[in-house]
């Protein structure tokens, strides 16, 4: 599912989904542990990940290549909860929500 | 002691005498009557933004606009002359709404030949005329030129799409007067990649614009947003911004922006050094035209530390251009007293690698976490302000923009209610 390269990440790959409402979903239905887990295993591979996908035009990616930057946006998505919320909710946000109801396509 | 000069009146605020320096009234966030007021005397009668030109890019390219706060619905349509016109949402025949999906108060967007009613099928064509109506012979001498759709004023400034129900109203340049002059030449064009959030807050539409129209909140309730020692300087140094300008009715607040790129990488999370990112977007200026020299309109107080500037175009349309080159919009839709749909939109230069799709996911994401802690205390302020247990409030100097803001919809209300008198 993921480059070669990236076959660390391959136990992560529910955390390919396509949209940010998607991804805050499970970020909000995951445990810390969860979480941490895969943000352990991922950030050390985000500037490689980076550097890998800056090959390739970003509207032409490769499947392997669009699920690793999929993957990429979700680990962007509980950086908060990981380094610094603690928690996967916002802190003081309650009951708010707030819908990306369009978002750039890749 | 101040860090950034103040005007030689000795405080911002005081430059502008008319809005005195007295604690601030809230009941106009909290009574209906006052809300109808504002509805008659604001919403029905000012350039309200609804988009932007790339929403509407070929003949026939389509978006509606739910106005519940002017109890209508609108179309807003690139005809074939290439012209952009609005449309009240209405066949003309019983009174459906004309274009909806499934349900009707969703809005939608499309491309289309004409608009056809559900109903009984009548059709417009793209610049709003009558063109055909079912069994026509059943009809009573119908003279369908009399039947095109209902048009509402529909203008545009800088590639940003303004409507008027007011067909009286000064045309949009004029209304949106030396603020928006200054703007010109902003290349808007280019930064057409877009996120767009949207959320119902229960609060009056008027606290949102007074959380965004100051930073003076962000080191307090965002505290928990940067690492520990940060948070504690910048809880210390408080918050005071560059510059302020009030061009009335509309006003804006020119700030600093340390953090793009921060001078010390140890103040910002893991991720952000990684990407070089973060909630003041992209550290680098992406490689188009128009940024340097910038037009004379941002960063009016010619600071050095300057990081972003954000205009208050009344009523409901915030305007925030970073020095990195991308902005945000914010429009705040009231439904009722004490509800609104808030609209945020962070527009970008298309990324053309995935490391810049990257930069923006965090600056999108980074958006999020601390609108969220926004939204949520305005519920909590609105409970409050309804208890009337307090009904003034002070203001302070950074909080000009809002003391502006609640003055203008008050005189607006006040006018108008003069004149039906």
């Amino acid at each position: 599912m993921l480059p070669s390269e990236f076959a660390a990440l391959e136990p992560f790959t529910p955390w390919v989904l396509e949209t940010e409402r998607e991804r805050y979903s499970k970020r909000l239905a995951s445990s810390m542990e969860e979480m941490q887990a895969f943000y352990d295993v991922a950030f050390p591979l985000l500037e490689q990940a980076s550097e890998h996908l800056d090959n390739y035009p970003l509207d032409e990616l490769p499947e392997p290549e669009r699920n690793l930057l999929l993957l990429m946006f979700s680990l962007v998505n509980v950086s908060f909860p990981v380094e610094v919320w603690k928690q996967a909710r916002v802190p003081d946000s309650g009951a708010a929500y707030m819908d990306l109801v369009v978002e750039p396509k890749v | 002691m101040p860090h950034f000069a103040k005007p030689s009146a000795g405080s911002w605020t005081e430059q502008y005498p008319e809005l005195g320096t007295s604690p601030v009234n809230y009941e106009d966030s909290i009574d209906p009557a006052y809300y109808e007021a504002e509805r008659e005397a604001v919403f029905k009668r000012t350039w309200l933004n609804v988009g932007r030109v790339e929403q509407v890019p070929k003949t026939g390219s389509y978006f509606t606009k739910e106005l519940a706060v002017a109890d209508t619905s609108l179309i807003v349509v690139r005809g074939r002359d290439k012209e952009i016109r609005a449309f009240h949402n209405i066949c003309r025949h019983r009174g459906n709404k004309l274009v909806w999906n499934d349900f009707p108060g969703e809005e939608v967007k499309g491309t289309c030949r004409q608009f056809t009613c559900k109903y009984h099928a009548w059709r417009y064509s793209l610049d709003g005329e009558l063109t055909f109506v079912q069994q026509e012979q059943e009809f009573f001498d119908l003279d369908k030129s009399e039947y095109g759709l209902k048009q509402v004023r529909c203008e545009v400034w800088e590639g940003f799409v303004f409507v008027n129900l007011d067909p009286n109203a000064l045309p949009l340049r004029e209304y949106l007067g030396d603020l928006a002059k200054g703007l010109e030449g902003y290349p808007f064009h280019e930064m057409t990649e877009v996120f767009t959030y949207r959320a119902e807050i229960g609060s009056n539409w008027k606290l949102f614009i007074d959380a965004f129209a100051e930073f003076y909140h962000a080191p307090v309730l965002h505290m928990k947003q940067a690492v520990k020692d940060e948070a504690d300087k910048l809880f210390n140094v408080g918050y005071e911004a560059l510059h302020y300008e009030i061009h009335s009715p509309h006003s804006m607040i020119s700030s600093w922006g340390g953090m793009s790129p921060p001078k010390d990488l140890s103040i910002v999370k893991p991720i952000e050094r990684v990407l070089r990112s973060g909630l003041f977007g992209p550290w680098e200026a992406p490689d188009i035209g128009g940024l340097d020299p910038l037009p004379p309109g941002l960063n009016p107080g010619g600071h050095r530390a300057w990081g972003n500037d954000s205009f208050e175009f009344f009523p409901n349309m915030t305007l925030l251009i970073w020095k990195p080159g991308w902005y945000l919009t914010y429009h705040y839709w009231p439904t009722a007293v004490d509800r609104h749909i808030f609209e945020a939109n962070l527009y970008f230069v298309p990324a053309r690698t995935a490391r810049e799709r990257l930069k923006q996911e965090l600056a999108a994401v980074t958006f999020k976490e601390y609108a969220l802690q926004d939204g949520n205390t305005l519920e909590a302020t609105q409970t409050m302000l309804k208890s009337r247990v307090v009904t003034d409030f002070p203001l302070c100097d950074q909080e000009l923009l809002l003391r502006h803001l609640h003055k203008t919809v008050a005189d607006h209300v006040k006018e108008h209610t003069d004149a039906a008198q």
